[in-house]
This record gives C-alpha cells, structure tokens and sequence, in this order.
C-alpha cells in the first residue's frame, strides 16, 4: 500500500488529465490512474489524422492543459508536453477493479491487485466502458485485437473478425479492401444479423458474394492458437488458419461499475447519468464524476469541470462555472432583472416538469433551451407546424386554439406542445400567450434527456400528452375531468415493426391511440390481405367495434416499431356515454371509413389490378421503412432517363457534395426509394450527437447545423444509410465559363481527383456530417425534384402517396 | 421574443412550397398545359395565314412573314437556352420538367411556324438550309421523346435494383473466380480465359454499344472454346464453364444497361450540335436577307 493521496483521479481523458494538472497545480498530492499504457484513451482510439474540433465556440476554455481544434496526433503529443509541465503522476496500466471506503480513506484497488488510499475521487473514466472479451480458451492470445486503428495495417493476413453487428461488419469490409490482399471470415452466432444496419448486411452478403470474404453464419470459434482458429459449426469443428482475430463483440458499459462503488443514478433509462450535485458530487460524499459519464461528452467541457471539480474539492466556493455567462445571455433579453441562480431556482420551483432536477441538470437543460417574454395574444406557434421542442409555462398562461375561436387555456407550471416532441408530427393548434408570459422553449433532445434523468418529470409528461392527445382526437366538447377515467386504465404498449395489434375477425373492444411510429390496416379480401389505409402518430383505431359490438373487421399491425396506448371498451364507452357530442363525432368518423372501406372492396371486384398494385406497392413502401418517413425522394422508372441531373442539383446547391444517391436503393413495379434522408418522424441519426446539432427545423427537415465534429455517429446510427462523412470540395469555376470553355468540372459533384488538385494550399479538409437537409433555406424547395428533366423525382410523405384519392384516380 | 417569432414567420411561406403528391411526366405536366398552348399557337398561325391577304403572295419578306420569323428566331434561341438552364440552379420555384414540356410542345410548334413564315418557298439557298438543320433538329428532339418515353422501363427492369458500379464489380469478382479456377487448366485451355479475363468491360464500337452485339467478345469466345475443349481435367474445366457463363450473364447485363444507356443519349449528340449549325445557318440567314435583299 502506498502514501494516503489527497486525490486520485480515474481516468486520464480530457476531465481526468485537466483535473489531474489543476490538482497538481494547486499542490494537491494525487495520483492519475489510466487502464491503458497511454493518456486519453477514447481520443487515442479517432482514426488516424481525424480533425478533432473544439466546440462550443463560446465556451472559453479553462484548464491547465491546452486544446485547440486539430490533429488527433498534435492534441495527443500537446496533452503529453503539458502533462509532464504541470509535473502530474501518472500512474499506468492501472485499471481501477473496486472502490471500498469513505470519503477521508478510500481504497481504491487496481487489477494488479495494488491498492491506492485516496481521500477524494475524481471518476473520468468516460463511457466507452470495456470491450466484451472472447470466452474460448486462447483468449488472451497477443494476436486478438478489440480495434482496427487503421485496415492498411493489416496486409496479406488471415483475418477473423468476431462478430457480425455493424462495427464487426465494417470492420470486416475495411480489411477486406481487394488490394490489401488479405483473406477475411466473418462469424456470426446466429442464423440472421438482426443487429446490424441493412445498409452493412447488403455490402457484407455482396462481398461474401463475390468472394472477398467469407461468410459464416451458426458459427462460434472454440480455441484460439496461434496461426490457427477452430470453429465449432453446425456440421463439426473445424479449424482455419487465422493470423489476426478482431474480437467486436460489444462493450459493457461502466454502469454497472459505477454502481458498484454505491453511486445512484437518476433513473434506470439508458440516457440516465449519476445523480450530481453543483460541485459535482455523487450520491456518495467524497466521489465525484465529471466528463463524458456525467452526461458532457464535449472535449471542451470535460476540461473545464477537470479543473473546476479540483478547486471545489479543493474549497473554492467563489468560483463560477465557465458556462455562467452563456447562461446569462440566455437570460438576458427577458423583463425582469434576476442573477442566473435566482432564474434558475424560479423556474424549478414554478414549473411541474422542474420540479426533481438538480441544479446542475437545470444548467445544462437551460444550456439547451431558449426562453422568452411573449405579450398577451402573440403566436408561440402555428397549427400544422412542424415543431418538436416542448414548452413549459414559468409565468402567465397559454391559450390553445381547439377550433376557431374556441380556446382552452393551459395554466402556469405546465407544459406545451408534448406532442410533436412525443410523436414528431406536425403542431396539432395554433398557440397564444393568454397574459404577458415567460415560456421556456426545451429542445427535444434536452427534453428527453429530462424524461430519461428524471422519472418524475417523465410521469408527468406522458400524463400530460395522453390528456392532450385524446382533447385533440375528440375535439371540443370533452374536459380533462371527463378523461380521467379512461386515462387511468390507460396502458402505454410498445409494438415492434411488424406486429399485429388488432386481428380481423377476433373479438375484442379496446380502443388505439398511436402514440409514435405508424399503423397499416389490412383486410382479407379474396384470401389476400389487401392495404386498406395508413394510420400515422395521432390517429387511433379499433373504435368501429366499439360501436357496432361486431368482431374486428380489419387487421392493424405496426409500419415501424411503435408505441400505441391501449384504452379499455368500458372506459371509453362510459366517455361516450357522458358526451352524447363526443360519440356523434365518433360515429361520424367510423362512418367515413367503413365507407372508404366499402369502396376499396367494391374496386377489388372490378379493378381488381389496380387493388393488387395499390396494396402492393403500399407494402413494399412500409417494408423500405418509409412508414417513418415524414418526406421521402420516390422515383418512377417509368419516367429516370437515368441522366442523374438531380444528383447534381443536391451537389450545386449544397457545397459541392450530393446528398442523394438516385442509382441506389430498392425498387418495386418501377417504384424507386434512393438512398436519401427519409426525414424520419424520430431521426435515429439524432440520437447520440456529442455536439448536438441535428435539428428538425421548420419544415420538417432534419438538418445539421455549424458545429459537427465529425464523430461520425449519426452515420451508424441511420439505419438507411443516407449520411456521407465528406469534406466539401472547393469552388468551382462558374457555369458560364465551363460552357464556353470546358474550364473546370462541369455541373454536379466534382470528382476526387479534381478536389485533390484544386485544394487550396494549406487548407486542410475537415470530414464533417452531410445528409439532406431538404433544401432549406432555398425557397423553390428540394432541388433535386425541380432538376428533373423529365418528373421522375418527387418528395412526398407516405400519407400523400398512399392516399385513397391516388387509387381513385389511378382505377379510374 | 422578438427573434424566435421573426424565425418563425418569416419561414411560414416555406410551407406552403410548391409540392408535388403524384408522379407526372413533363408530357404531361400541368394537364398538357404547353400541349395546348402550342396546338392553340400553330391553329392561329394557319388560320390568320389563310385569311390574311399578302401581294404578291406569301413570303418571308412580308410584314407577316417577319412576324413569324421573328418568334421563330426567338423559340429558337429560348429552345436553345435549356441547355443552359438545365445545369443552372436556382433557388428560385421554377421546374426543368416544365421546361422541358414547354420546350418539346413549343420546338414543335417550329414546324409551323417556321415552315408557313418560308411561305412554301423552297429552295437550294441558306434560307432553306436553316429551314432544313431546324426541322432535323425538331426531328432528332422527337427521337428523344420517343426514346425517354419508352426506355426508361427497359432500363429499370434490367438493372434489377443493381447499380452501373455493382455490374461492374459482379464482373470483376467473377474475373478473380475465374483467375484462381483456370489454374489447373493445360495451357491450350487457359489461353482463351486469360483473353477473356483481359477483356474491358466497357470496351466496344459505338456501334457495338447501340446494337448490343459484340461478335468478338472474348469471354463468349472462351465459353465455346472450353464448352468443346476435351484436354482439362473434366472437373477443373466444369467449374471455368460455369463461371465463364455466369460472367458472360454479368456482362451481357452490363451491355445491355450501356445500350439503354446509350440510346437515351446519343441523340442529344446529334440534337445539340444541329442546333449550334441550325443557329448558325439563321445568323446567315438574318444577315442575308438583311444586306443583300
Ligand atoms: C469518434 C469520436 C470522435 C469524437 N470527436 C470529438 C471532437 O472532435 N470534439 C469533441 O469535443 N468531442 C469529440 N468526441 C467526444 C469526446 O471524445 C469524448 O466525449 C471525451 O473524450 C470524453 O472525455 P472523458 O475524459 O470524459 O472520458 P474519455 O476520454 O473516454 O477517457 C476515459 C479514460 O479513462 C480510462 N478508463 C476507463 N475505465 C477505467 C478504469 N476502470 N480504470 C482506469 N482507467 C479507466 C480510459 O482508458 C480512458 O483513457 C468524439 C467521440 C468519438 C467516439
Ligand atoms: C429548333 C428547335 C429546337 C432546338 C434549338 C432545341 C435545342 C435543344 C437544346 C440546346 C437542348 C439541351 C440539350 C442538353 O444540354 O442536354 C435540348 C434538349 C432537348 N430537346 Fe430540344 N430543341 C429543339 C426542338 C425540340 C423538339 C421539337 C423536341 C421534341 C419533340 C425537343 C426535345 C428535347 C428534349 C427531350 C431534350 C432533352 C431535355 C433534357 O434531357 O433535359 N427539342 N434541345
Ligand atoms: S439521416 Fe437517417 S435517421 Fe436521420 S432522419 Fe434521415 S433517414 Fe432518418
Ligand atoms: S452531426 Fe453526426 S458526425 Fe457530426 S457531431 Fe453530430 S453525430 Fe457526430
Ligand atoms: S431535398 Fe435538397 S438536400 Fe435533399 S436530396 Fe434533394 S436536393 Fe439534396
């Protein structure tokens, strides 16, 4: 055992290195604990030469270490300059197995079986947590490897790659480039790769197709030798040569660890963090965490709580956090003069949703939000906007427009506009202040965090947008009261993609609110089942049996995985029954498509074709995942030339770079759905963006703003693969003169010889995140549909393209 | 405030973009809307000519002569502009296949126009000569609505979702098959697969890619050799013939993807440069009749 420390600090990232030098700075005994031979491991493991920015932009940096956008290499080498300048001990291959103790004596044991005694702890151990290891005797074998830094490492090799979710995939098909020469086998455990993008599967089964790698599936390695793999198959065991094994077999991230050492988190939610305190603290005195694992994964952040957190343990109470004057601006434009803490514990102690968040969460989601003085009578928004941030009422009040001139008014403390957050759909009313208010407008990103770091808060917004979502369906006429009973019994149900809900012909009279994701509703009409209708996030279904007391007289099952809410017969009867006016709208409805219904089977007798080629056609576009689509690019081959104009539109109104890839993509009786952003009701690409830039913007447009990293997450997290990592190409000479003079290389998309030689000196590409951002900004609309010489191309959302007028009109 | 609520306003118009809900053809578009308007313009032309009454008799010199040749001359130069606009992007709402329909409807009211402004007076000079380039080029632009009318079917249903890089990379995969499977092979045997393994893909005679027929193609050539050849080891050979076939199946996709191709373009080389030659010709023409009338 060695000399009791102040401090130690585990983890050497940016967080752990910059507490680290403060500590020893201020002359703080410490000790700096890495797993690894080598500081910051997370940024160590960025691909070769990737540019590594700093943002945010207005965030000053304070630490004792330097960073500034750049290299990968020039910040690694600058971190190890000024970790030896501030003198900090580090101590290497230490990796942190327990922590056993209290605050004053924690014993802090490492996998080499040292132990460290430590006053306080700083935990930065960040949240790519460990990679699973192989289980078969060989296992630590040199050759088996969790990375692949770099595939042109890797030459005339016999390469296994362990693992067939998208890391093992693009992994496999990294090292398997023809020239590299190298002889590739993938493995998977099961029959299928449920757990992969289709986009990897299609590239993988082509390169097992055309032979540059080996496929095989069922398939586990049972001993590892050096040289050699054997392989326990469905037919015997079976051993190949194997020089390299690249083990992807996922992490196991630092939760459970964490947990260990008795730190509570907010809630059992992937997206949930520790439970901090303004300093940093954990639910365990003596403990505090920071960086990536307290939920900020920006580089700059990281460094700046690095020092803070040592002065705090340290006693430096005067000190403020380096976001206070960002948070100042945030406030400054409202009537009232307050201090930043003062508006802060304003809104938490005003506001329902607030109410359990710490101060140190209200920071952040602050960081995140906007908040605004509105006079009596001006619009927050409008009806049928497309708008997914949620507002919280601090002062005043809200008044919803339900019908024109009908308005019903959300008092102080509550929320607004639940739903777009909740479903991704279009803003159901227009939205006036009723007095002179303070609305706070929270992103959805922030506001899922919220939901996820706080179960309180998440409560009472489900509550809230059930409330709200039935007021809407039943418009006028029904009170919060009224729907206590049927929200009650209310039941949240998650359905994944494919799953019947409702099958014809059963009994049954709950009724269906989608919540999210999309329905199809199908019927047997001569032993097929035939597309009937297209049911998006806000429609609800299964009422027509309510009413009759007949069987189910259709089949619904989800487009996408989806989230219905199940309200039980009785209850919504016993609605019904209360509001005579409710239940004639409600008939009203059924009537309407049980008319629709009528006419869909009345065609199937005579135009049965056109039926067939609807329904189709409708199943082929929910298969393509369009039934999460809010605006999709649809060509018809009946009228693509093939000339690839539109392709060169995107790339001339949009830096140079397509966005869109026409050739791509599957097709069905001459339908084509190219790869492009579908603009998905819940963009998956959104979901882990350290800086947080993608957007839904005002119409409905997914897009990026200024800021992307190039961390490329958004990129693997799509499922439809329509996100290019791309440096923008430099200007090209104008249209005029590439006409005249054939200068330059033409309309569209330069090619990378060209953009190589053209770079200007000096100027180093930076990959960034590209994607359709739908022609923002760019009042004639999508320049790819207007490019199109002949109208192959157009861009609708799935409700306009499967509308029953278009079979009407298409029967005749 | 303030800011948040100009965001919002500002952007209000963009909602209401201009959207297409239905696939419709530029011969189509708008309901054959320059269909009619270019049908309407050539039944004034023929009617106002046979009721209007010129002495001697109709010609390009009249006062209605010049009126037709002078919205003769100017389609021609906004026909020609397309060219320009189709590659020019703007932010502005405007359509190429507006254009498009516009320009076919309107090119083809030049027969009309510019056929009743000669007044029927044909003959060997340059002001027949660009009457002449103006109707092959209205010519050759029928050949291309013909052609995008009907092709583009044939194009889809070939390429089976493939994409022009896919079929050239099926091919090459096949090629490395090939060049590990005709290792055993006697000498004889391998000569014809090393020719059709040195075979590109994407070479052959303008004629060869508009037609589809390549009579020399090297990999065929080895499919029949080998097919007949009795020297191999039966089993090594067996295997070269598959994948000898498989890549001839590969490659005559890849073919016929180019030919389709290929005719969806080819007369845009012999549309355009009529029109820089039928330009030409007018200037002359203009010119001419201007200083040596
Ligand atoms: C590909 C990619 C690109 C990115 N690009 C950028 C960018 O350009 N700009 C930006 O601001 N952010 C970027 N990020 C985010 C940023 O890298 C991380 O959020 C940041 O590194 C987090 O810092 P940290 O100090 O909290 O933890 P980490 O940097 O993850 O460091 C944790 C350290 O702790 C060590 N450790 C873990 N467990 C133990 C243990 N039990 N005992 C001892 N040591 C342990 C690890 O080895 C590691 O060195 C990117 C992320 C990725 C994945
Ligand atoms: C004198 C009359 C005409 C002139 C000067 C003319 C000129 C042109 C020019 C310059 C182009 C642009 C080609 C390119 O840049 O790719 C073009 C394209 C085209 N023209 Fe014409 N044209 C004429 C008449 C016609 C007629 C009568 C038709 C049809 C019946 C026609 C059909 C087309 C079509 C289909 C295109 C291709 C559009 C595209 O792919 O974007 N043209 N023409
Ligand atoms: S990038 Fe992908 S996930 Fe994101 S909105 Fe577009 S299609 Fe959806
Ligand atoms: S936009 Fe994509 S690549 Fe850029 S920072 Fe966000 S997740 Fe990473
Ligand atoms: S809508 Fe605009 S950004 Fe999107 S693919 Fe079309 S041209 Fe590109």
């Amino acid at each position: 055992m060695s000399e009791p420390v102040k401090v130690a600090i585990i983890g050497s990232g940016p967080a752990g290195l910059s507490a680290a030098s403060r500590a020893a700075q201020l002359g703080l005994s410490h000790v700096l604990l890495e797993k690894t031979d080598h500081l910051s491991d997370t940024i160590y493991k960025y691909q070769k030469g990737k540019h590594v920015m700093a943002t945010p932009n207005r965030l000053d940096l304070r630490s004792d270490c330097r960073f500034d956008e750049g290299a990968r290499e020039t910040i690694l080498g600058i971190w190890d300059e000024d970790a030896a300048s501030n003198k900090i001990s580090v101590a290497y291959h230490a990796e942190v197995v327990e922590v056993t103790g209290e605050k004053g004596a924690f014993q802090i044991k490492t996998a080499k079986g040292d132990i460290i005694v430590a006053e306080h702890i700083v935990l930065a151990i960040g949240t790519q947590g460990n990679p699973n290891r192989m289980r078969c005797p060989g296992n630590d074998l040199p050759h088996i490897i969790y990375t692949v830094d770099d595939p042109e490492d890797f030459k005339d090799k016999h390469i296994t790659v362990v693992g067939s979710g998208d890391a093992g995939i693009e992994n496999a098909l990294g090292v398997a480039e023809e020239a590299l020469e190298n002889t590739v086998t993938i493995l998977n455990r099961s029959k299928d790769f449920a757990r992969a993008k289709p986009k990897n599967v299609s590239d993988m089964m082509e390169a097992g197709e055309n032979g540059s790698m080996s496929i095989r599936t069922e398939t586990q390695p049972k001993l590892v030798e050096p040289g050699w793999l054997t392989l326990e198959t469905p037919t015997g065991d079976e051993k190949i040569e194997c020089d390299v094994i690249v083990a992807r077999l996922g992490s196991v991230a630092p939760r459970a660890f964490v947990e260990s050492m008795g730190i509570e988190f907010t809630g059992p939610d992937r997206e949930a963090f520790p439970k901090l305190s303004p300093t940093f603290e954990t639910t365990v005195p003596g403990i505090y965490v920071i960086g990536a694992l307290a939920g900020y994964p920006l580089i700059k952040h990281c460094m700046n709580q690095g020092y803070d957190v040592v002065e705090f343990l340290n006693g430096n109470q005067a000190l403020t956090p380096a976001d206070e004057k960002d948070l100042a601006a945030i406030f400054a434009g409202l009537p009232q003069q307050k201090s930043v803490s003062e508006w802060l514990e304003f809104l938490r102690t005003r506001i329902r949703i607030f109410a359990d968040v710490s101060p140190l969460q209200m920071r952040e989601f602050m960081l995140d939000s906007k908040i605004a003085f509105y006079r009596t009578g001006d619009v927050v928004f409008e009806k049928d906007e497309p708008g997914s941030s949620l507002f919280a009422i601090a002062d005043g009040q809200a008044l919803v427009e339900v019908a024109p001139g009908v308005t019903v008014p959300i008092e102080e403390g509550s929320i607004f506009g639940e739903v777009g957050l909740i479903s991704g759909r279009k803003r159901g009313a227009r939205i006036r202040a009723g007095a002179d208010s303070i609305f706070v407008e929270v992103s959805r990103t922030a506001a899922l965090k919220l939901m996820g770091s706080v179960p309180g808060a998440k409560r009472v917004i489900n509550r809230i947008s059930l409330e709200r979502q039935l007021l809407q369906i039943f418009k006028g006429g029904l009170t919060v009261e009224d729907l206590a009973p049927v929200v009650d019994d209310a039941e949240v149900i998650r359905v994944p993609a494919g799953k019947v809900v409702l099958q014809e012909g059963d009994a049954g009279d709950d009724v269906y609110v989608i919540r999210s994701g999309s329905m199809v509703v199908e019927k047997d009409i001569g032993g097929k089942p035939i597309f009937l209708r297209y049911l998006p996030a806000g429609s609800y279904f299964g009422e027509m049996a309510v009413l009759s007391g007949a069987p189910r007289n259709a089949t619904v099952k989800a487009a996408v995985g989806s989230e219905v809410i199940k309200l039980t017969g009785a209850g919504f009867k016993a609605m019904l029954a209360a509001r005579p006016q409710v239940r004639e709208a409600t008939e009203k409805a059924v009537a309407e498509r049980a008319q629709m219904n009528s006419f869909i089977e009345s065609r199937k007798a005579s135009y049965s074709s056109a039926v067939d080629l609807y329904s189709d056609t409708a199943t082929f576009i929910m298969k393509e995942g369009l039934g999460e689509a809010t605006d999709a690019l649809l060509i018809d081959e009946n009228l693509c030339v093939g000339c690839d104009n539109c392709e060169k539109a995107c790339a001339d109104s949009h830096e140079g770079l397509s966005r869109l890839d026409r050739e791509a993509g599957k097709t069905f009786a001459h339908l084509h759905v190219p790869t492009s952003c579908r603009h998905c009701e819940h963009p998956h690409c959104m979901a882990d963006c350290p800086p947080n830039v993608i957007h839904r913007g005002p119409d409905g447009e997914v897009f990026m703003e200024e800021g992307c990293i190039g961390c490329g997450n958004c990129m693997r997290n799509c499922p439809y693969g329509v996100i290019r990592m791309e440096a923008a190409p430099p200007e090209k000479p104008s249209l005029l003169r590439w006409l005249l003079t054939g200068f330059g290389p033409g309309p569209g998309e330069p090619s990378p010889k060209w953009t190589k030689a053209n770079m200007p000196e000096g100027k180093k590409p930076k990959k960034i995140a590209v994607k359709c951002d739908m022609c923002k900004g760019i009042s004639g609309g999508p320049a790819c549909v207007r490019a199109c010489p002949t109208g192959a191309a157009i861009r609708v959302s799935p409700e306009e393209f499967l509308s029953i007028a278009r079979l009407e009109e298409d029967a005749g | 405030m303030a800011s948040l609520f100009q965001r919002r306003r500002n952007k209000a118009t963009q909602t209401e973009r201009i959207r297409e809900r239905r696939h419709e053809g530029f011969l189509r578009h708008a309901d054959f809307r320059w269909a009619k308007i270019s049908g309407g313009l050539c039944l004034l032309v023929i009617i106002s000519y046979a009721l209007v009454d010129v002495t001697p008799r109709h010609n390009g010199g009249s006062w209605y002569g010049y009126t037709l040749g002078t919205i003769g001359a100017g389609l021609i130069l906004w026909l020609t502009a397309l060219g320009y606009r189709k590659r020019k992007m703007t932010s502005t709402a405007w359509s190429l296949k507006a254009w498009t329909s516009a320009h076919v409807y309107l090119g083809l009211s030049l027969i009309v126009i510019g056929t009743w402004h000669t007044g029927f007076q044909l003959g060997w000079n340059v002001h027949t000569l660009a009457w002449a380039l103006m109707m092959l080029v209205i010519l050759s632009g029928l050949y291309g609505v013909i052609a995008y009318a009907t092709l583009p079917k044939a194009l889809s249903n070939n390429r089976d979702e493939m994409t022009q890089m896919q079929m050239l990379e099926a091919i090459r995969a096949f090629d490395r098959q090939l060049h590990a499977a005709a290792q055993p092979l006697t000498p004889e045997d391998t000569a014809p697969v090393l020719a059709a393994l040195e075979e590109d893909p994407f070479a052959g005679s303008i004629g060869a890619r508009l037609s589809g027929r390549y009579p020399k193609c090297a990999t065929a050539a080895a499919l029949r050799t080998l097919s007949a050849s009795r020297s191999s080891d039966a089993e090594a050979r067996e295997k070269v013939v598959g994948l000898l076939s498989q890549k001839e199946a590969a490659l005559t996709r890849l073919r016929r993807h180019l030919r389709i191709r290929g005719l969806l373009e080819i007369w845009l080389y012999v549309h355009v440069p009529l029109t820089f030659a039928l330009i030409a010709a007018l200037s002359a023409h203009i010119i001419s009749v201007f200083f040596y009338w």
